[in-house]
């Protein structure tokens, strides 16, 4: 029997938050959407992160902040994926960023930042719409 | 070159971007899949591959961390497979098992893939074994494969590992668990994990009764050791142990116990062949809507209806 492509997602947590509830309710939500969801846990470096995913072969990374570090963080994250030839996985943020800061982060490879408040299911089309299953 | 040559170029030399597109590859079964083992498989057969399981929350994860840990220290470099469940509602998988493995993500001798189970049975995936293969043929010395927190009959990590450790954490059952059959007959070595719990000697001297009902005498009697993951207690004698049976294995039965498996395999992948084979052509048949039917209306049952299918199909005789 053959079986689907299943959407892989990484939800990672660079930098020194201290609470990951936000990363875990979008993670589930993913998961009852049918993807196969990685998390990370908290505070990671943006080599951990982006070895993570490499190894897990992922189509999409997720990133949640709340420190405020995502202008440092960020581009470190993006640089590494060059590097590593990880040009193909799509990248989304959520979490505390400035409306000021989105079109910096967007021009770096960002593709979406969702802030708070945003309905699960917008992530979920997002992600459905940007990765062909 | 083909995409998939460059592959398994890259997996003999032990790329990690390529072992991770291999992994995908088996994962989804495509038809990559056959060739792209077949290219690997002679390279396969060096690699110490241990299974570890027992119930969710016993401290698998947190023990591969661990012994990982150690075996890098040895200068061995090291494959994890860690499987967790697919929900049989969605489809969906959250794979949690890195997330205790922190300490190994940074560390280029070590390649962690987790895994959904993609609803297959026996507490590993359909795919585990093919991963376990790529991960022998990219050269890495040892490769763990961690179960989906394992109940009492989810023993296929039997036909991947050669050495199985099954982990208990005190306080989950009484002498009348430690006899049932399934998982507490595969094991190789016994870990009671978070040993320094109550009750943590009670559940060692459970399972050592268990062992001592047992008339047969094996070649390798399964120790039980106590081990405290979080703190590393008792690694280093799970360590030597682990050594033990891998020295065990080289000497006694090898060669047995790999025709064993051989055979298993081959009979597993001639059932998988016919069954695709034979329910790919009866599915376009258009009998097969016809019973559909009638099962549903409760005109035939669904073994009968097998049957009628069949017989058309092989004249076969009772």
């Amino acid at each position: 029997m053959q079986s689907k492509k299943k959407i892989r997602v990484l939800i990672a947590k660079p930098g020194l938050d201290s609470h990951d509830r936000g990363a875990k309710v979008v993670a589930r939500a993913l998961r009852d959407a049918g993807m196969e969801v990685i998390y990370t846990g908290l505070r990671q470096t943006p080599e951990q992160i982006v070895e993570t995913a490499l190894q897990e072969d992922v189509d999409v990374i997720g990133l949640s902040i709340l420190s405020g570090a995502h202008k440092t963080l960020f581009p470190r994250i993006m640089e590494l994926l060059k590097r590593k030839g990880l040009t193909d996985v799509m990248v989304f943020a959520g979490g505390i960023i400035p409306e000021e800061d989105i079109a910096e982060l967007k021009k770096i490879g960002i593709k979406e930042i969702f802030g708070p408040g945003t309905p699960t299911e917008r992530i979920i089309d997002y992600v459905r719409k940007n990765i062909q299953e | 070159m083909s995409k998939n040559d460059e592959i398994v170029k890259g997996v003999l030399a032990g790329d990690r971007r390529s072992i991770a597109k291999a992994i995908t590859i088996v994962e989804n079964n495509t038809t990559e899949t056959q060739k792209l083992i077949a290219a690997i498989y002679p390279h396969t057969g060096k690699a110490h591959i241990i299974g570890l399981t027992g119930p969710g929350g016993s401290g698998k994860s947190t023990l591969i961390e661990k012994i990982a840990h150690e075996f890098r220290k040895q200068g061995k470099t090291v494959g994890i497979v860690a499987v967790d469940p697919t929900s049989p509602f969605t489809g969906g998988a959250f794979l949690g098992d890195r997330i205790r493995m922190q300490e190994l993500s940074a560390d280029e001798g070590v390649f962690i893939r987790s895994m959904a189970t993609r609803n297959y049975a026996g507490g590993i995936a359909k795919a585990t074994k093919d991963a376990v293969k790529i991960l022998d043929a990219a050269s890495k010395d040892v490769i763990i494969v961690e179960t989906v927190g394992a109940g009492q009959s989810e023993v296929e990590v039997i036909k991947v590992a050669q050495t199985i450790v099954v982990i208990h954490a005190p306080g989950l059952g009484d002498d009348i668990q430690a006899i049932k059959a399934g998982l507490m007959e595969i094991a190789d070595i016994f870990v009671v994990n978070k040993a320094d719990r109550e009750n943590a000697d009670r559940a060692v001297i459970d399972i050592q009764t268990m062992l001592q009902l047992s008339n047969t005498e094996k070649a390798w009697r399964p120790p039980v050791l106590k081990t405290v993951a979080l703190t590393g207690d008792g690694v280093p004698q799970l360590m030597e142990t682990l050594e033990k049976h891998r020295n065990f294995l080289l000497k006694e039965s090898q060669l047995e116990r790999g025709m064993e498996r051989a055979e298993a395999e081959l009979l597993e992948a001639i059932k998988e062949k016919i069954t695709d084979t034979i329910l790919d052509e009866l599915k376009v048949n258009r009998k097969f809507e016809e019973l559909l039917k009638q099962i549903l209306e409760r005109k035939i049952d669904p073994a009968s209806a097998a049957e009628k299918l069949l017989n058309k199909k092989f004249r076969m005789r009772r």
